[in-house]
């Protein structure tokens, strides 16, 4: 079983849910460890259909942005499908400044995320 | 001519390693919750400063700890100025693509000025590219990018 620092992973049928450890995503070394760890779900697990749940989420720079938009493409490789939810207003305002709030799919909770998929 | 009194200052030289930007922050951080900013203002200085220290310490000095970034902070009731220099070589913000444009809009890299110039007032840069001055009214108007 692959061993996780940053990342909380759950199954939900067809669905993996993704819940991040840390409040703050910002440190360099842990935003590189993220990354490796979102893209040994899609790369090496074959996981397809991913929700990322950001209600544990305060604050995100834009290198952590930037590992989500490569998760994305990873994901669409796959033929798999990429989910949001739970990001709190500050959160979304920089996905709304970034227009990243059109590339990703954004629900506002786990429930409507899991009942889109 | 009288000098404005500042609620807080602090002019720190700091070696090209993310945990010493990370002090930095602290530091600015603990200074406007004293000053009773709100969360929501704390939250854009807090991410536009923390993407000017990490170009100043990886694109800047390219993490050459034997390279110094320098920070200047100036604290008014009204309004905070941030003053960030690197040692490098400088670029030119001009250049920038706009990472909000369709073609790319999946590209990983180039958000951190862009969020820097809509969470503060005013963003500039020197002509060599390696200093940056940012200023951040309280419940100023957001100037345009």
């Amino acid at each position: 079983m692959a061993q996780r620092r940053r990342l909380e992973v759950q199954e939900k049928g067809e669905v993996t849910i993704v819940r991040f450890v840390d409040r703050k995503i910002l440190d360099e070394s842990n935003i590189q460890e993220l990354g490796q760890e979102l893209f040994q779900l899609v790369e090496e697990e074959n996981r397809k259909n991913l929700l990322l749940d950001f209600t544990n989420v305060e604050f995100l720079s834009s290198a952590a942005l930037g590992k989500l938009i490569t998760l994305d493409k990873k994901v669409k490789l796959h033929g798999g499908r990429l989910k949001l939810s739970g990001i709190r207003p500050q959160i979304y305002e920089v996905f709304a400044i970034t227009k990243l709030n059109k590339l990703f799919d954004i629900k506002d909770d786990e429930a409507d995320a899991l009942a889109a998929f | 001519m009288s000098q404005p009194s500042w609620a807080w200052s602090a002019d720190l030289n700091i070696p090209s390693a993310y945990a010493a930007g990370k002090s930095v922050i602290d530091q600015l951080l603990a200074a406007l919750r004293r000053a009773q900013w709100t969360e929501h203002e704390i939250f854009g200085v807090h991410l536009a400063v923390e993407e000017a220290l990490v170009n100043a310490i990886r694109h800047g000095n390219g993490l050459d700890e034997n390279k110094t970034v320098s920070v200047h902070f100036r604290l008014a009731p009204d309004r905070l100025r941030v003053e960030i220099s690197d040692e490098g070589t400088g670029f030119d913000p001009k250049q920038l693509p706009d990472p909000t444009e369709t073609d790319n809009i999946e590209c990983p890299c180039g958000r951190g000025v862009l969020l820097m110039r809509n969470f503060m007032n005013r963003v500039e840069y020197n002509d060599r590219g390696n200093r940056v001055v940012m200023e951040k009214e309280r419940d100023g108007k957001r100037a345009s990018a």
